[in-house]
């Protein structure tokens, strides 16, 4: 995962209310199996049926490269597909601004190296403007702050775990193996002394195997 | 804490899958349970080879194809190239990993939601994960159920454990009594379109009272499906008699003295009286009537008896601008009676709704009729065994003899990644979960409701109030 420390751009305003997964990433992309390159396919829908006198927002020459969207309330419902959060970063937008986030979407985001931000109305209300108005945000991860052209400056939160990670880049399986093996054997020898019925028999899993006619595909 | 702190089902669960508490909210857990689909592993799959990582425990997972599989003419290759090579993958993949998988042609296969429960794979008191939001389904059975992202499927394959943040409590109790023709989709949508598409956000929902008591199983599933909807990742139910008789039978539920030890411990899920919540929802069901949606989130959901609402009695700017982009994109006008919507689709089918008793509910109200003229409807079971057992109950008759079509077990038109999708401007009745943009395909009109409601719309051929059909039948 790439480390986040500091971003400087400027931040593309689409303060919408309950953008889905389906409007990030429409569902008949999702049969693609490679997970680089689809920014093409970002917010698909909603850039092709705009027209050409009012593109859509990532379409604007102004925002082009930008690497951060101030979005609006419940960003990222539905869906859990991942595919939306790697589209968003395969276009090079590293931070999500927003009131709120769909939950799995906010959890997608951390894996994969963007940072989401939830922010009150006040200071939403203030970031939007300054995105409407083209100017560079920063953002710094360290310190947990964002600061406008004007000087204004905002605390954000992020939860601790999630900042270290962001920080480091980190690889969370390797964490979780150098950190926690023999934690999770132990773990597993406890539940399966006390709750041995959470295991399904060897019986269970070769009749399982079994049953199955094993053809076509 | 104190020891003997009272306690709510989601505490239970969760206290019992702790590896690691990092803090007094994060914490590693355990997952017992993955169910796996083609959509959201292939990349998890994928990066575990860059990494030369193993399955940590192949037992526990189930992988199964059920997006982007067709519904009908499922001879190999499927004609969609890319359908094809993703269900390849899948297939290549468990075969590499060795992980249990229920091909298509098996008597077992079906959407993963629903073969779960079949199979006794879900179980109470177990963690169970999906790269799918509807995973809160599984909560039915007082499983700890929530959908994840492709990393963090990645990351149970290989660790059997995943970094979460342990949710709030929130309460929804539904008392009184349902009335004719109204189903738990309505009381869900009802409940949606009360708390909002983030009422739910950042907690796991319990549902309870007299009126949960009394549901089925598979009514159950419905209400824990739509938690999602609601913002919940999670939605729960304490298990009880109705769901040990459910699991009695099951292949993969625990067997003999394993019955026993489990059957002892799933006694205790229930939340203890004096546990708090952090939120508390009432619902009194006798005052629901049919529910339709009417715009693109499933908050925007009314009684089939209701007008389309008007921006301008809307104060809140923002709002008013909003409900003018949905109406605009909905072909809908303010004013406009919603049991006059005239519909070209019926999708019966989903996670949501496509188990037995939603085709029997379905199909008593269309026996004996006919599907209107213009209207292309569809039936597609959740899975192999719901469509055995309703054939065997004659009710793929009673739908194809009303001009529904009968189809082979998938995900089918709720997520329009296969070939049963709508096409711009059409505008259909479905039992599925979501009204988004898009759904279920570019510039399709999608209105959420019942298996009840979706049948009599049929008929009608328009949106309509499917007690004015049980009147006919029943007077």
């Amino acid at each position: 995962m790439r480390k986040f420390e500091k971003l400087i751009s400027v931040a593309a305003p689409y303060n919408e209310s309950d953008v889905d997964t389906d409007a990030i990433f429409p569902a008949r992309f999702l049969l693609l199996l490679n997970r680089a390159g689809l920014g093409k396919h970002l917010f698909n829908d909603l850039r092709t049926s705009a027209s050409a006198e009012n593109p859509f927002i990532l379409d604007r020459p102004e925002f082009k490269d930008t690497q951060i969207l101030v979005a609006g309330e419940r960003f990222g419902i539905g869906s859990s597909r991942e595919h939306a959060v790697w589209a968003i970063s395969d276009v090079g937008i590293r931070c999500v601004i927003a009131r709120s986030f769909g939950d799995i979407f906010r959890a997608n985001c951390y894996k994969n190296g963007v940072l989401p931000i939830a922010l009150d109305a006040d200071d939403h209300a203030r970031v939007l403007a300054a995105a409407e108005r083209a100017e560079g945000l920063t953002i710094d991860l360290k310190t947990k702050h964002l600061s406008l052209r004007d000087g204004a400056d905002i605390a954000f939160e992020v939860p601790d775990q999630q900042r270290r990670a962001l920080m480091v880049g980190q690889d969370e399986i390797g964490a979780i193996l150098d950190e926690d093996a023999d934690t999770i054997v132990a773990f597993e020898a406890q539940q399966k002394r006390h709750m041995p019925w959470l295991y399904l028999s060897p019986e269970q899993l070769s009749s399982f195997q079994a049953d199955s006619p094993q053809k076509g595909h | 804490m104190q020891p003997d702190k009272p306690l709510t089902l989601y505490e239970k669960v969760w206290n019992a899958h702790v590896v690691r508490a990092y803090d007094e909210r994060n914490a590693l857990i355990y997952i017992d349970r993955h169910l796996v689909q083609e959509v959201s592993s292939p990349q998890a799959f994928e990066s575990l080879q860059k990494h030369g990582r193993l399955v940590r425990r192949p037992d526990a997972h189930i992988a199964v194809a059920d997006h982007a599989v067709p519904t009908k003419d499922r001879t190999l290759p499927f004609k969609d190239q890319l359908a094809d090579a993703q269900v390849r993958r899948l297939v290549k993949n468990v075969e590499a990993f060795g992980l249990p998988y229920v091909p298509l042609e098996d008597d077992r296969h079906g959407i993963v939601h629903i073969i779960g429960p079949e199979l006794g794979f879900t179980l109470p008191g177990a963690t169970l994960v999906c790269g799918d939001s509807h995973t809160s389904t599984h909560g039915a059975f007082g499983a700890l159920a929530f959908g994840i992202g492709s990393s963090e499927c990645e990351t149970v394959f290989a660790t059997q454990c995943l970094g979460q943040a342990k949710q709030k409590t929130m309460r929804v109790h539904l008392t009184g009594t349902l009335s004719a023709g109204v189903e738990i989709k309505d009381v869900v949508l009802a409940l949606i379109a009360e708390i909002g598409t983030a009422g739910g956000q950042g907690y796991a929902i319990e549902y309870c009272g007299p009126v949960v008591s009394a549901l089925s199983m598979e009514a159950r599933m419905t209400l824990c499906n739509m938690s999602i909807e609601a913002g919940a990742r999670v939605g729960m139910i304490a298990p009880d008699e109705t769901t040990f008789e459910y699991l009695s039978d099951k292949a993969l539920a625990p067997k003999g003295a394993f019955w026993d030890d489990a059957f002892q411990y799933w006694r205790t899920l229930r939340t203890d009286e004096d546990a708090v919540f952090d939120k508390s929802v009432e619902i009194d069901v006798s005052q629901i009537v049919p529910f339709v949606s009417w715009g693109t989130t499933p908050a925007d959901s009314l009684p089939i008896t209701s007008t389309i609402p008007d921006p301008a009695s809307e104060q809140d700017a923002g709002k008013r601008a909003r409900l003018l982009k949905c109406l605009e994109y909905m072909r809908l006008k303010p004013g406009e009676r919603i049991d006059r919507i005239q519909i070209d689709r019926v999708f019966i089918g989903s996670c949501t709704n496509s188990r037995g008793e939603d085709l029997r509910a379905a199909a008593a109200i269309v026996k004996g009729r006919k599907v209107a003229k213009g209207v292309s409807a569809i039936v597609v079971p959740g899975s192999a065994s719901v469509r055995l057992r309703a054939e065997a109950e004659g009710l793929d008759k009673v739908f194809k003899d009303a001009g529904f079509e009968w189809r082979d077990a998938g995900c089918s038109m709720c997520v329009a990644m296969n070939p049963d999708r709508l096409e711009t401007g059409e505008r259909c009745a479905s039992t599925s979960n979501r009204n988004f943009e898009g759904r279920q395909g570019p510039g399709g009109l999608t209105h959420l409701v019942s298996p009840q409601m979706a049948a009599a719309a049929a008929i009608f051929g328009h949106l309509g109030d499917v007690r004015k059909l049980m009147e006919r039948t029943y007077a």
